[in-house]
């Protein structure tokens, strides 16, 4: 079973980028079984053609003005998600109506669609969460979580996992290569480095 | 006075645009452009490490999101006067001509194909007769009868199913369609397979870029691929080869698809390149940079004056002064405080909400100029530009789609032609031609320089003390992109995103001219009022993306978009 886990959003209009906080959070928290991925969506269109593509499962975290109580998380699925995309509902609705509307006519599209979504209480610029829906990211990392295990994906916690071995495949977080260490002593010195 | 228009918002784009168009006698006589969205990235900047403005500019917009994450980069190293290892500058060329390809085809077949083509139509075709059609244009493996076939049978399938609702706003059966059944059911075969095809060129960003959407590969200095020849962590011979496998795959489909289908549009579709041709000065940067300090480029590039090739000015380094100093914004018709035109290191973002106004503020895009003049952007005014800058591989393409248009066409269709809505659609797939050649040879330049032993992708920068300026630019997909910077003590102090489609979709400048998007829409025939395709075919030709022009929050207006017509 391949399953993606899409987080989409802006992460530079403070709630507008609460699934992709959402998505990072549970990539955090859970080890993910073969065949299941997490994807920071982004403000991505078209690019997610590709690893949409013939999958079993689509699970998309997202901000969804629904007209409801800032920090309500809503959950959605099957059928009612592409009419949901379609409605205007979500600031993404463009570019994921599109991509699922052109993956269904090359018929290759996901199998089955689950919508996670939280009514956002502010879109202005900002790259933090408000607090009233940063509280509810726990909330949509485990409807997720539940979806997936209806569906017979089960997640296990993972922290301790991770820190002695990670997944073949998923290389641990940590330098690429020498800048990102060099980069990293140097962040925190700039004020003092600047100079010459 | 006529009847007004008002379209909002334009469909199968990113962001939110909004179209008015007075129409008397069949005919645009007036349109206005506006963006409906407020865009505050700058602001967000202000204070932060030049460093990260990559990583947080790129997330203005979800169509380009490799252009800016370089377009930053280049103006921090601009401000810093670095020089940038040649590694480096050839990753970040692979990505930004993959990028490309990718962007045009998407463009053409997945978001303005249906302004041309009639989906419905193509159920009247005979697949054997379209397979005819296309194996005596191209050499393509897809163009069998067995598979045209096949592509009618899904096709009858999914109409039958009421399922061609999920494309919003497709205009099936409107007067203004003009292919015969076969052309259309040949463009969606072609749209299928594009669908595919696509995937190679986003493989290419990934595997480089680290992450897709949004690449995580670039910094100030160079890039943080790590290149070795033994080892499978980093960029080494296997991924290398990978690549070149799916550059061959998308030069065969630009070559002998999309260059040809877009000639065949264009054939039957002759009579529109008498409209949208609006703004015709064209400005283009240079852009493949091909050695470490941006001085030598594969992609020439510059400014042509009122559609005279003759008036070329080449823009020759990340250093021009005639670039540099040409550029400059106004708010006088839109929602920031201000009017005069000022140059982007002393732009201003305050902004200043009134409602449409007519004749005075009415869009959150400001209005660029190039020495006081609005220009075009975009893969007409590249092309126009390599033209006149003697690009031989441009000369071969643009002539081999023309020539192909007029054999279709039966009568000569020349360059001037170009300066056109379908002008603009031709320009793109001689673009992507040159550029997937180019992502050839880019390829192999830089196998070469990590055989010769060259491993380096980063030099370290240093920001001085006081204060710097640097401006960065590059040739996007949608034409020329810049970022412009101001750092104090290492800290920005002001931050300005020019981009493609404010130049394009920008409101009336200082002196109250026209906008590309606006000029471009007068004179377009309107056939139906309230089916206003044809202002939607020149909007589309731009290929408008205008998240990073403007932001993505309005969502509560009404369920579909509106069409008024009053």
């Amino acid at each position: 079973m391949r399953a993606i886990i899409l987080g989409i959003g802006n992460t530079i209009l403070s709630d507008e980028g609460v699934g992709v906080h959402a998505a990072e959070a549970l990539r955090a928290a859970y080890a993910l079984p073969e065949g299941v991925e997490v994807i920071d969506g982004g403000t991505a269109g078209m690019e997610l053609l590709d690893p949409l593509a013939g999958i079993d499962l689509l699970l998309v975290l997202d901000a969804v003005k629904a007209k409801r109580a800032p920090g309500t998380v809503i959950c959605l699925v099957g059928k009612e998600v592409p009419v949901f995309f379609r409605s205007k509902l979500s600031p993404h609705q463009v570019s994921i109506c599109d991509v699922l509307a052109s993956l269904e006519f090359a018929g290759d599209p996901p199998k089955d669609l689950v919508l996670i979504g939280c009514e956002p209480l502010s879109l202005e610029l900002g790259t933090e969460l408000t607090p009233t829906v940063a509280e509810k990211v726990p909330e949509m990392v485990a409807a997720a979580v539940e979806q997936l295990a209806a569906r017979g994906i089960k997640l296990e916690p993972c922290q301790d996992i991770v820190e002695a071995a990670p997944p073949p495949g998923r290389p641990k977080a940590g330098p690429v290569n020498g800048l990102r260490a060099e980069r990293a002593e140097v962040t925190p010195s700039l004020g003092e480095g600047v100079g010459g | 006075m006529g009847q007004r228009i008002t379209i909002d918002p334009i469909t199968r784009i990113e962001g939110h645009l909004r179209i008015d168009c007075e129409v008397d006698g069949g005919k645009v006589k007036k349109a206005w452009s506006s963006g409906q969205m407020w865009r505050g990235v700058e602001l967000i900047l202000l204070g932060r490490d030049p460093r990260d403005a990559w990583a947080i500019t790129q997330r203005i917009c979800g169509v380009c999101t490799t252009v800016h994450a370089i377009t930053s980069v280049r103006a921090v190293e601009n401000a810093l006067k670095m020089e940038v290892p040649l590694n480096a500058q050839y990753i970040r060329n692979l990505i930004i001509l993959a990028h490309a390809v990718h962007d045009h085809i998407v463009h053409f077949y997945h978001l303005s194909a249906l302004d041309w083509v009639d989906v419905v139509s193509a159920l009247k075709a005979d697949p054997d007769a379209t397979s005819r059609l296309a194996e005596s244009l191209s050499s393509w493996q897809g163009n069998g009868k067995f598979e045209m076939r096949a592509v009618k049978e899904r096709l009858k399938g999914f109409v039958d199913g009421g399922q061609l609702g999920i494309f919003t706003n497709g205009y099936w059966g409107h007067p203004a369609m003009k292919l015969p059944p076969e052309v259309n059911l040949l463009a969606v075969a072609h749209y299928l397979q594009a669908l595919d095809v696509q995937r190679k060129a986003n493989k290419i960003v990934s595997i480089l870029g680290s992450k897709t959407p949004h690449i995580q590969n670039v910094a100030v200095g160079g890039v943080s691929n790590a290149i070795s020849t033994d080892s499978y962590s980093t960029l080494g011979v296997e991924r290398l080869l990978a690549i070149k496998g799916w550059i061959d795959e998308l030069a065969d489909f630009v070559k002998n698809v999309y260059l040809i289908d877009v000639a065949a549009v264009g054939a039957f579709y002759a009579d529109w390149t008498k409209y949208g041709a609006g703004v015709t000065n064209y400005l283009a940067v240079p852009d493949i940079p091909l050695d470490t300090k941006g001085t030598q480029f594969a992609l020439p590039g510059g400014y042509i004056a009122n559609k005279d090739l003759g008036s070329f000015k080449p823009i020759k380094t990340f250093n021009d002064d005639f670039w540099a100093k040409g550029v400059e914004e106004s708010s006088k018709h839109s929602w920031y405080e201000g009017s005069k035109a000022l140059h982007p290191y002393k732009g201003e973002t305050k902004p200043q909400y009134t409602d449409f106004k007519d004749d005075g503020k009415y869009s959150w895009l400001k209005s660029p100029t190039f020495y006081g003049k609005p220009a075009q952007v975009g893969p007409l005014s590249r092309v126009l530009c390599m033209l006149a800058a003697g690009h031989e591989p441009t000369k071969k393409y643009a002539t081999a789609a023309l020539d192909t248009v007029s054999a279709l066409a039966k009568t000569k269709v020349g360059l001037d032609a170009m300066h056109s809505t379908i002008g603009r659609h031709a320009a793109r797939a001689v673009s992507c031609a040159v550029q997937v050649d180019m992502l050839a040879d880019q390829w192999q330049l830089l196998v070469n320089n990590i055989a010769k032993g060259d491993v380096t992708t980063f030099n370290k920068p240093v920001f001085p003390k006081g204060e710097i300026m640097g401006q960065g630019y590059h040739e996007a997909p949608r034409g020329a992109l810049s970022h412009w910077v101001v750092i104090d003590n290492g800290k920005i102090k002001n931050y300005q995103c020019v981009v493609p489609s404010t130049w394009n979709a920008c409101p009336r400048n200082e002196k109250d001219e026209p906008g590309p998007y606006e000029a471009s829409i007068a004179d377009n025939p309107i056939a139906d009022p309230e089916r206003p395709l044809e202002v939607l075919r020149t909007v589309h030709s731009f290929d408008p993306c205008i998240a990073c022009a403007i932001h993505v929050t309005d969502t509560e207006n009404g369920s579909a978009i509106t069409v008024k017509a009053k």
